[in-house]
């Protein structure tokens, strides 16, 4: 047995040097020689169709290559994901949606063409605000991927009997991921042997290459796409976004490699969004706090181009011990851009809402609302009736309790003009886990390499995995070094839902283990050209295990509210963690710490607001888009309780990318509630609904 | 971006001459607003005429007491300078309350004086916009406009001025110094027969209410340039303070923002002197000079600060969206009187 001392140890990232340094290489820092620039044209109606586009103007100014139109541009094979299909027709399906592409020798002389092209539209009446009786709206199949509406028992006429009883409205805007690094990509295209190299800003370069295949209908082995760093995505690069497909289209047209970078005010509209919810929820209880009915009806809005369904009444199906429930989504088609994913899709808004809406319960029963959550947890999955693999809320409730001072904190306290206050969440995201593949190579020298299309978007991903194999071959972590992000390496899940580490970490730990044996079967020194193992873990992923798997968190947030202003300062937040093994304290600390920060802003400053009259986003830049900075976040404190749950994956992992942001909108809303006695339903808390419930 | 020509200039003089012999001239400082602008599509001039370099980053005593800050002077070297910090603290504190660590150091005090509405209409040129192209509509009315203005706006504009700065010195009284302009390389109109080429502006006249013309921010005429700001002489035993509302602890345009001076005579706990200007809520800072007159020579006891307050704001005309910023105005503007009388009461019974 091998000492296991790589994984649980504090390491830093492995490629901190070559960020820190300049050296390490992202979608838009490749410039092959040759390199021409393209800038997408965005449609200026919300609604309606092309009828001409005037390239006259912009073909006179100097350097520009070409300007593609919906009427020229290159045929594109099928792909799962409509708004791939790009100036394929003359359709407006909303504001922003690309209507012509100009390429020219330079980004300035690109970025001059693409504000030179006419576009001539024919309008058509648009509708893009989402209400809750909007005729539009109805059920769909699915959310998310999972079934959109789920019913146990008769929920209505159990909470019509409930003694206690809330209903209440919870409305989450419009948000948008916004990673630092917006999205980008280089194309190279070797017309002579046929083979397309593309860089892309992207959490799947596999994905991203089984797309440009059929898309440009290309054997996938003439493909190779790089995304050796990306500067975080948050799910907005989850899957392959128009910029790649542009960029291609752009270097299949010229010859000539092509670079797109997809200007930070375009983001809004063309890489999705998180949809607005709102959330109607039901709370049925006896005086002991004991539910007995849950209804919880999300309507949210997709696009015109295709369906994505945010399912943010999924998570209450894992939550609380309840018998009559009903989780259901209704959706409106809109004339808006197609929403998408973003971190803890559904766990993310359904948990402010729930979380809220179970604090309100506490205040109506006079109930502690950490005991309030205790009564209810549950002996099984609700929803599913199958046993945890591991569940640890109540541990989390308690020793975040404990460390956060809670039971003294219980009064609202004022100072001055300042309301202060305290408020707790409970949170939640499921264990995912894929098939992947990894090779595992021995050198005569002593070192190893892993090599697996797994992503590290920032999150210490890399270093991770160097971990794994580290353990699995019982070497110094030093020797082991990791080559990621390409197409061209052995095939694994994208970074998504959180399940990247567990995926990728089981094959790189078999292919590891394999080579371990290979090494201890070997006899004498190693050939030049070392020693190789692979393992491939389509079939272990494949069986279903009889477990309901889910992390599970608390998070606690202390608030001041000034009377005067309206504005909401966050003091301190603190968050438990059950969420199996950690790996490495310090890229996980990282990324709960994140998520936290994430959470905060979408309580308290972001959201994107619908042009009621022009059709799209109003906050389109940084300035405007409201993440938090460094004034806004407070002292934040992340821990997590040793969960050893042997129903995983080899690693004992649970993945952590995502709980970070499940419920801290909850948790800080709960707070400002505590402080103010007042009861705000609508994100952000903005000074302006903060003086108006203050009245 | 439109190709653009450049040409620095390394003097008043030159820069006078630059502008009047390029075509489409604009003078650049730190280039934090204009170049964004030029950008988006939204500035289009043909000839960029840097200024940052002109020698004109002093800040010292006048004669006879008062500050002279110059145009190219940095917001952070300001808002960091003893004399500044010193005499006129709701100057720093205005500066500090602006744009992030980085946009400080590099944006000029003239710059900031003449930078531009933040309004996203303007800042998109898909949409009408009666300040960037004259006669095509207002797209904020129609449109989101949570930031607008409650105060002195038009049915031709309700954009907001996001300067800070620009608050504090409509507060102060202070004055700003102008040089050159039609090309002539000084107007010297200020009547102080000086021969300089300058003239002056009260603060509260440089910027403009946009009434039929919108697309005038300010007073400044072709071709002139913002060479200095000019503070006068702090009265002894006046308080000050600088308080702004945004959407986020940092690096966000105000919501509201207030500047606000209060002397008090010790003998009798009157208002002496007080200037209260009001930031965020019109197209330029907005000097409230009904609660001003009301509160002048009366004691600011919380009644009359009240009454004061609410005349200057029961003026305001809110739009569907932003009838939180009256409140929120009235909130600030009560809250900085009584601060500040405080403060004035504390302040004389120190030694």
């Amino acid at each position: 047995m091998p000492p296991h001392t790589a994984l649980g140890t504090a390491t830093v990232r492995a490629e901190g040097p070559d960020k820190l340094s300049g050296a390490a290489r992202y979608a838009a820092d490749h410039t092959p020689p040759g390199c021409a620039y393209a800038v997408p044209v965005p449609a200026t109606v919300p609604h309606g169709r092309v009828t001409a586009v005037d390239t006259v103007a912009a073909l006179r100014l100097p350097g520009v290559l070409a300007v593609l139109t919906p009427h020229d541009a290159l045929r594109l094979g099928p792909s799962d994901d409509a708004t791939l299909q790009i100036l394929q027709d003359t359709a407006v399906p909303h504001r922003g949606w690309c209507v012509a592409l100009a390429i020219a020798d330079t980004p300035e002389a690109a970025q001059a063409a693409a504000q030179a092209v006419r576009v001539d539209y024919a309008a058509e009446p648009h509708d893009v605000l989402l209400r809750e009786d909007h005729p539009d709206a109805r059920t769909p199949e699915e959310a998310g991927g999972f079934p959109a509406h789920r019913e146990r028992g008769d929920p209505d006429a159990a909470l019509a009997a409930a003694p206690v009883r809330i209903e209440r409205i919870y409305t989450v805007p419009p948000l948008h991921n916004h990673p630092m690094e917006p999205h980008a990509a280089t194309a190279l295209w070797d017309a002579a042997t046929g083979r397309l190299t593309v860089y892309d800003s992207s959490q799947g370069a596999g994905t991203v290459r089984t797309a440009l295949a059929s898309l440009f209908d290309l054997p996938a082995e003439h493909v190779t796409v790089v995304s050796e760093h990306v500067g975080g995505g948050f799910g907005c690069k989850g899957t392959p976004r128009p910029h790649v497909v542009l960029a291609v289209m752009a270097a299949r047209h010229t010859g000539r490699p092509v670079k797109l970078v997809l200007p930070r005010r375009q983001l809004a509209a063309t890489v999705g969004h998180r949809a607005p919810t709102l959330q109607r929820i039901g709370l049925g209880a006896r005086r002991d706090g004991t539910l007995t009915a849950y209804t919880h009806t999300v309507t949210t809005h997709t696009s015109r181009v295709g369906e994505f369904v945010e399912p943010a009444a999924v998570p209450g199906r894992v939550m609380y011990a309840v018998p009559d429930s009903r989780t259901t989504h209704r959706v409106v088609a809109l004339d808006v851009p197609t929403p998408s994913w973003m971190r803890a899709p559904g766990e993310t808004p359904g948990m402010y809402a729930l979380e809220s809406a179970m604090d309100e319960l506490a205040d109506e029963l006079g109930m502690d609302p950490i005991e309030l959550r205790i009564r209810n947890e549950p002996a099984v999955e609700p929803d599913s009736g199958r046993p945890f693999s591991s569940r640890h809320l109540v541990e989390c409730l308690r020793e975040g309790a404990d460390r956060f001072g809670w039971a003294a904190l219980r009064t609202p306290r004022r100072d001055g003009p300042l309301l202060c206050g305290v408020g707790v969440a409970a949170a939640t995201y499921p264990v995912w886990v894929a098939a992947s593949s990894a090779r595992a190579h021995a050198r005569p020298d002593g070192s190893y390499l892993v090599e697996i299309d797994a992503t590290d978007l920032g999150t210490g991903a890399r270093t991770v995995l160097t971990q794994v194999a580290a353990d699995a071959l019982g070497v110094p972590l030093a020797s082991v070094t990791a080559a990621i992000g390409s197409s061209d390496l052995p095939a694994a899940l994208l970074a998504g839902g959180s399940a990247g580490t567990a995926s990728w970490g089981w094959a790189v730990h078999d292919a590891c283990t394999a080579l371990a044996a290979a090494l201890a079967r070997h006899r004498g020194p190693l050939p030049p050209e070392g020693l190789s193992a692979s393992a491939d873990t389509t079939e272990q992923a494949k069986q279903k295990p009889p477990y309901a798997r889910h992390a599970f968190g608390a998070h606690f947030a202390e608030v001041r509210v000034d009377t005067v202003t309206g504005e909401v300062r966050v003091r301190r937040m603190l968050g438990v963690y059950a969420a199996g093994r950690i790996l490495n304290p310090t890229t996980a600390r990282s990324q709960f710490v994140g998520g936290m920060i994430m959470g905060l802003g979408m309580a308290l400053t972001e959201h994107s607001t619908v042009d009621p009259v022009h059709g799209d986003f109003v906050e389109c830049d940084l300035a405007s888009y409201h993440v938090p900075v460094h004034a806004d976040v407070p002292d934040i404190e992340a821990h997590w309780i040793d969960e050893d749950d042997p129903h995983l994956n080899p690693t004992g992992g649970k993945g952590i990318g995502e709980i970070g942001i499940v419920g801290v909108a909850a948790a800080i809303g709960n707070a400002v509630s505590h402080a103010t006695g007042r009861r705000l339903r609508e994100l952000p808390l903005t000074p302006d609904r903060i003086l108006a419930a203050l009245g | 971006m439109k190709p653009f020509g450049y040409v620095r200039a390394g003097s008043l003089r030159e820069a006078a001459a630059a502008y009047a012999a390029h075509p489409d001239p604009r003078y650049l400082g730190g280039g934090t607003n204009l170049v964004d602008l030029m950008k988006l599509g939204v500035e289009t001039p043909a000839t960029l005429i840097d200024v940052s370099r002109l020698p004109l980053d002093a800040v010292e005593e006048r004669p006879g007491g008062g500050l002279r800050i110059g145009a190219t002077a940095r917001n952070s070297d300001v808002a960091a300078h003893p004399l500044v910090r010193t005499h006129h603290p709701l100057v720093s504190r205005a500066l500090l309350a602006g744009a992030s660590g980085q946009l400080r150091n590099i944006a000029t005090i003239g710059g900031n004086l003449l930078q531009r509405t933040r309004c996203p209409y303007f800042q998109d040129v898909s949409k009408a916009c009666n300040k960037r192209l004259p006669g095509t509509g207002c797209a904020a009315l129609e449109g989101v406009h949570r930031e607008h203005a409650v105060l002195g706006h038009s049915a031709h504009c309700i954009a907001t001025h996001p300067s800070d700065l620009a608050v504090a010195l409509a507060a102060l009284d202070a004055d700003i110094e102008l040089y050159g302009g039609d090309g002539s390389g000084g107007t010297d109109d200020d009547g102080d027969g000086d021969g300089d080429g300058t003239r002056t502006v009260a603060a509260t006249d440089f910027h403009r209410l946009p009434g039929d013309h919108p697309e005038r921010d300010t007073v400044i005429r072709p071709g002139e340039l913002v060479t200095a700001v000019l503070l006068p002489a702090p009265a002894p035993g006046a308080v000050s303070l600088y308080r702004k509302v945004r959407d986020r602890a940092s690096y966000a345009f105000a919501l509201a923002s207030v500047a606000a001076v209060l002397d008090l005579d010790p003998a009798t706990g009157r208002v002496r002197h007080v200037a209260l200007a009001l930031g965020g809520l019109a197209h330029r800072p907005w000097r409230a000079t009904t609660a001003e007159r009301a509160l002048t020579g009366a004691v600011p006891d919380a009644d009359t600060v009240r009454r004061a307050v609410d005349a200057e704001l029961d003026r305001a005309r809110p739009l569907r969206d932003n009838a939180h910023k009256v409140v929120l105005a009235r909130n600030l503007a009560r809250d900085a009187l009584t601060t500040l009388t405080t403060l004035a009461a504390t302040a004389r019974r120190a030694p």
